[in-house]
C-alpha cells in the first residue's frame, strides 16, 4: 500500500482478549465504511469457550470487514491489516495475513508474562520472524490511559476504553471519519456521561495519534460503491431469520409461532426474535427439540404460521415430528442452522453436512421442499418463500442456514413492507367440510370452523376421506401423491453468473456462493472460461438445472461436505460432477477455488 | 340446540379389543361433553401413541392422533397459539410416562390449560404385552418373562411433583363418578391431570378387580367427597397410598395459566422500527 493510494478493496481484522471489546470495534468499523458507502461483509470470529482465561490462545476474540468500492459478496480472506491487541491474537491470527500486510500491535502486553500465556518463546517484535509485515507497534494501553485521565475512571474502567483507541488508529488510516462512532457511544452510554466522553476520548486520542506518526503511512481510500437508493443496516443471518417472522407476523394475518430448544448456532435467532414484542408473535423455548417442533405442529394444526429453529444435533432429534408433519400434511418451517457435525462436533464452526439429512432424514418416504440461504440478508427472503410453500403445498419446508451465514453480516436494503410477498394464510383455511383435494393440496381444516371437525393423525389415510386406510393401493397412491406434491413446488430459476456456455461451471448452494461469486468474477477478468451457478432450491432442484448443466464442459460442484450436492445431481441427472469439498470448518478462501480451476483448466 | 351424548360419536367405529375399559371411558367422555354442552368445533383431543391413542377418532370434535409421547408439546402449541379452544390430552402410562414422560412434567408446571387422561392399564397393549413405567415390580410379561424389576413410577405423584394445579384419579367402571370427574378437571383453569384406573382384558385383565364392581365400594378404596380439600403435603400423602386407595380430586391450586401470562404484553413495538434496527443509513 503506498501513501494515499486508493485501494479496491481491504480485509481488516480486530482481535484481541475476549474482554477487550474487539466485537464492538469491528461492527462500529463496519458500520462506519457502510454509511460512507463502501461495500461491507463482516464475519465474527467467537472464543468456544465462555470465559477463557485472558491472554490464552483459547481465549482470543476476532472480527473481519472486508469493505470495497465495488460489489463483495464474501468477508474476504487474506487479510490486509491485522489489528492484534495482545500476543495471543496475534499468535492466533497471523498465518491469515497476506505477506506485506500492515500490524497494527499494542506493545504494552507483549511481555514475558503474556509471550508464555501465548507460547511464544521470544518476543515475537523482535526475533525477525515479523519481518514480511509492515509492523506499527505502538503502547496502545499506556496512551490510552493517558487520554482518559482527566475523567477520573479507576484503572480498570480507564484501560477498557483502548479498544475506542484502537479504533480510532483504524479509522485514520482508512480515511474515515469519528462522528458515526461519537453517536453511537452517545446513544449507548448517554450523553455526556464519564464513560460516552471517555471513549469518545480515546477514540479522538487514537485518531490523532495516527495522523502525528502517519501510521502504516496512510491514510489509504477506498470509494464508494454505488448502491440502490433507500435505508440500508447491517445484518446477521439470524437477525435476518428472526425479522422476517416479525414481518410475517404483522402480514399473513396468522400469528405467527417460533419454537426452537437452545443450540450453537441458532439460539440468537430465539434471542432476537424474543426481543420482539409485537401482538402476533409467540416464541417459545421448549423442553427439548421434540417438544419444539412439536408445539410448532400443534399451532400449525390450529391454523397458525409455525416456524422452528435448530441446528445439527437438533435436527436428527426433529425427525419424527417431522416425518409426521409430512403424513398429517401440515405447513411449517424447519430452520436448520448448519454446523460441523457429526455428534456435537465443532458447534461453532461452519460446514453443509445436513444436506442429505433434510432430504432424506426420515424414516418412510417423506420428501419435503429444501432451501437454502445464501448470505446474512437473503435469511430474510428465503423465510418469506419458505412459509409461501409450506402453507401453499400444506407441507413442512425445511430452510437450510449455516454458522457462517448466522453470525456473518452484510447491508440490508430494508424492505418497503408494502411491496413484500407475504402469504394470506388464513385464505387457505377450508370453509366447509369438502374433503376432496384441490389438485395435490388436501384441505386445512382449522379448529373452531363449525362442520369442519376432522380426525388426523400419523396414520396412512384415504386420499379423499381422509380416514385411516390400510388400502395397499392407497398407500401406493398417497406415497406418489406426497412426492409430487412437493415436486409440484415452483423453483427459482438456476442463478447464472458469467457465459451460458463455458469450459467449466461451479455449482454452489448455500454459503460459498459469496466466495465463489468473487473468485469466478475475478476469473473471467483475467479471461478464464469459466461460469458461477447458484441454486436455492434443493428439493425439488431448479427446473433448469439438468439443461444449465449440459452447456458447460465440466461441472464442479463446491460444498462444504464430502459432495452431496455432487452425489445428488449424478444419481437424479447422470450429469458427471467434479468436486471441490472442505469440511474443516472453516469456509472457502478464494484461492481454494482459483487454486481448483487452475488445476481443472490450465 | 341441546346436544346429547350420542352427539359426540363420531361415525367411526370403534375398535378397541370386547371388554376393553376404554369403551368406558369414551362413554364416560360423551356424557361430560353433553353435560357442559360444549361446541364440537371448539373441542381438540390430542393423543399419542398406543390403545389410548386412538380415542379421538370416536368423537365427532376436533382430532390429532400423533407421535409417541409428544401429545402435550403440541397441545402446548395449540393453546398458545389458540389460547381459545378447548383442549384435550389423551395418553397412557407408556406413552406418558415412559417415552413422552419429560413432556407430561414440563406442560404439567407450566400449567397450560388443558385437560390430560391418563389411561393407567399397567402395560403396553397396542405392541402386545410388555411391562410399564407403571408396572409392579415382579409383574410378568413378554418382556419380563420373570417378573420386572423396576420400581413402578406413581402418577399422581408425578403430577403433583411436576406442580400441576389439578390432580385427580377415577376407575373406568365407574363411568358416573368418572363423567363427573371430567366436568370437574375441564372447568379447572390450568392444568388438570386424571389417573384413570383402566382395564387391559387382554394382557392385563383385573389388575383393578379389587376396587368396586357395580358400584359397589370395599375397603380397599375411597371416594374423596367433594368438599373434601388438601394442601400439598396431604394430596401427596393421598396419592401415595393404597390403604386405601382414593379416587377423586386429590389436589386443587389455582395459579397463573401458563398461554394467559405468555400473552401478556404493554406495549408493542413497531415494525418498520424494528427493520430499521439502530443503525440504519440512507443511500
Amino acid at each position: 500500500m503506498k501513501k494515499n493510494q486508493e485501494c479496491s478493496r481491504l480485509v481488516i481484522r480486530f482481535a484481541g482478549d475476549s474482554g477487550d471489546g474487539i466485537q464492538i470495534i469491528g461492527q462500529q468499523f463496519a458500520s462506519v465504511a457502510a454509511n460512507f458507502g463502501n461495500d461491507v461483509k463482516t464475519y465474527p470470529d467467537y472464543p468456544a469457550e465462555i470465559r477463557a482465561p485472558s491472554g490464552t490462545l483459547a481465549g482470543v476474540s476476532g472480527f473481519q470487514i472486508h469493505f470495497a468500492g465495488e460489489a463483495i459478496y464474501s468477508p474476504g480472506d487474506e487479510v490486509d491489516v491485522l489489528v492484534a491487541m495482545n500476543p495471543a491474537a496475534l499468535k492466533v491470527h497471523l498465518t491469515d495475513v497476506r505477506p506485506g500486510g500492515t500490524l497494527i500491535i499494542n506493545s504494552d502486553t507483549f511481555r514475558d508474562k503474556e509471550f508464555k500465556k501465548a507460547d511464544f518463546t521470544d518476543n515475537p517484535l523482535e526475533d525477525g520472524s515479523l519481518d514480511k509485515y509492515n509492523v506499527e507497534s505502538h503502547a496502545l494501553t499506556t496512551q490510552t490511559l493517558a487520554a482518559v485521565e482527566s475523567f477520573g475512571l479507576g484503572q480498570k474502567q480507564a484501560k477498557q476504553c483502548k479498544n475506542f483507541y484502537a479504533l480510532g488508529i483504524a479509522l485514520w488510516m482508512f480515511d474515515k471519519t469519528l462522528v458515526g462512532v461519537e453517536q453511537w457511544l452517545a446513544d449507548k452510554f448517554g450523553d455526556d456521561s464519564i464513560l460516552c466522553n471517555a471513549n469518545r476520548a480515546a477514540l479522538q486520542a487514537g485518531f490523532n495519534f495516527a495522523e502525528t506518526v502517519e501510521c502504516a503511512a496512510g491514510p489509504y481510500f477506498v470509494a464508494s460503491t454505488k448502491q440502490a437508493p433507500g435505508s440500508y443496516r447491517h445484518i446477521t443471518g439470524n437477525e435476518a431469520f428472526a425479522l422476517a417472522c416479525a414481518t410475517l407476523s404483522e402480514k399473513s394475518a396468522a400469528k405467527v409461532f417460533v419454537a426452537a430448544y437452545p443450540i450453537t448456532p441458532a439460539s440468537t435467532l430465539l434471542h432476537t426474535a424474543s426481543q420482539y414484542r409485537l401482538p402476533n408473535l409467540i416464541t417459545w423455548q421448549a423442553e427439548d427439540e421434540m417438544a419444539a417442533i412439536g408445539a410448532a405442529i400443534g399451532a400449525a394444526f390450529g391454523g397458525q404460521l409455525a416456524i422452528t429453529v435448530t441446528s445439527g444435533p437438533g435436527f436428527s432429534l426433529k425427525s419424527e415430528l417431522l416425518g409426521f408433519a409430512v403424513m398429517a400434511e401440515l405447513p411449517l418451517v424447519v430452520i436448520n442452522v448448519q454446523r460441523a457435525g457429526p455428534s456435537t462436533g465443532m458447534p461453532t464452526k461452519v460446514e453443509q453436512s445436513d444436506l442429505n439429512m433434510a432430504l432424506n432424514g426420515r424414516h418412510g418416504d417423506a420428501p419435503v421442499p429444501v432451501l437454502a440461504a445464501k448470505s446474512p440478508s437473503d435469511c430474510f427472503a428465503v423465510l418469506l418463500a419458505a412459509s409461501r410453500i409450506a402453507v401453499k403445498h400444506m407441507t413442512p419446508v425445511v430452510v437450510l442456514s449455516d454458522a457462517s451465514i448466522a453470525l456473518g453480516a452484510e447491508p440490508w436494503l430494508i424492505p418497503d413492507l408494502d411491496s413484500l410477498d407475504v402469504i394470506d394464510v388464513p385464505s387457505h383455511y377450508a370453509k366447509k367440510k369438502e374433503l376432496k383435494r384441490t389438485n395435490l393440496t388436501p384441505p386445512w381444516f382449522v379448529p373452531g370452523t363449525e362442520g369442519c371437525e376432522i380426525r388426523l393423525g400419523g396414520l396412512e389415510k384415504d386420499r379423499d376421506t381422509g380416514s385411516v386406510s390400510y388400502d395397499p393401493s392407497n398407500h401406493a397412491e398417497m406415497s406418489t401423491l406426497r412426492r409430487a406434491k412437493v415436486n409440484e413446488v415452483v423453483t427459482a430459476p438456476i442463478d447464472v453468473f458469467g457465459a451460458k456456455q463455458a469450459k467449466l461451471a461451479i455449482l454452489t448452494w448455500g454459503s460459498p456462493f459469496g466466495v465463489v461469486r468473487e473468485a469466478v468474477t475475478e476469473m473471467i477478468n483475467d479471461g478464464v472460461s469459466v461460469s458461477h451457478l447458484h441454486c436455492q432450491h434443493l428439493n425439488p432442484l431448479p427446473a433448469d438445472i439438468k439443461q444449465t448443466l449440459d452447456s458447460y464442459e465440466q461441472v464442479l460442484v463446491a460444498e462444504l461436505n464430502e459432495g452431496q450436492l455432487a452425489h445428488l445431481i449424478q444419481a437424479q441427472w447422470l450429469t458427471p460432477c467434479l468436486r471441490l469439498n472442505k469440511v474443516s470448518g472453516k469456509p472457502f478462501l478464494k484461492r481454494n477455488i482459483i487454486d481448483k480451476v487452475r488445476e481443472l483448466i490450465a | 340446540m341441546t346436544l346429547n351424548a350420542n352427539d359426540y360419536a363420531s361415525s367411526e367405529s370403534v375398535r378397541w379389543c370386547p371388554g376393553c375399559g376404554d369403551y368406558a371411558v369414551l362413554k364416560s367422555m360423551q356424557k361430560a361433553l353433553a353435560t357442559m354442552q360444549l361446541k364440537k368445533s371448539d373441542c381438540v383431543f390430542v393423543s399419542g401413541i398406543g390403545c389410548a391413542g386412538r380415542f379421538p377418532y370416536y368423537l365427532d370434535t376436533f382430532g390429532f392422533h400423533t407421535v409417541h409421547g409428544r401429545a402435550p408439546t403440541i397441545a402446548t402449541g395449540l393453546k398458545l397459539t389458540r389460547p381459545e379452544l378447548n383442549v384435550w390430552v389423551i395418553t397412557g402410562d407408556g406413552d406418558g410416562l415412559s417415552i413422552g414422560a419429560s413432556h407430561l412434567m414440563h406442560i404439567m408446571r407450566r400449567n397450560v390449560n388443558v385437560t390430560i387422561l391418563l389411561f393407567n392399564n399397567q402395560v403396553y397393549g397396542l405392541t402386545k404385552g410388555q411391562y410399564s413405567p407403571t408396572s409392579p415390580i415382579g409383574q410378568r410379561s413378554k418382556s419380563t418373562p420373570y417378573g420386572s424389576i423396576d420400581k413402578p413410577l406413581k402418577p399422581l405423584s408425578v403430577a403433583l411433583a411436576a406442580g400441576c394445579s389439578f390432580v385427580a384419579r377415577g376407575l373406568d367402571r365407574n363411568t358416573k363418578h368418572l363423567s363427573d370427574l371430567l366436568v370437574s378437571a375441564n372447568a379447572h383453569n390450568g392444568t388438570a391431570f386424571i389417573e384413570i384406573y383402566q382395564n387391559c382384558p387382554v394382557f392385563n385383565d383385573g389388575v383393578f378387580s379389587q376396587f368396586e364392581h357395580k358400584g359397589e365400594s370395599n375397603e380397599n378404596m375411597r371416594y374423596i367427597q367433594s368438599d373434601e380439600t388438601f394442601d400439598y403435603y396431604e394430596a401427596m400423602k393421598i396419592a401415595d397410598s393404597t390403604e386405601p386407595t382414593a379416587f377423586g380430586i386429590v389436589y386443587r391450586d389455582e395459579r397463573p395459566v401458563y398461554e394467559e401470562v405468555a400473552r401478556e404484553a404493554g406495549s408493542y413495538d413497531d415494525l418498520n422500527k424494528l427493520l430499521r434496527g439502530n443503525q440504519a443509513w440512507q443511500v
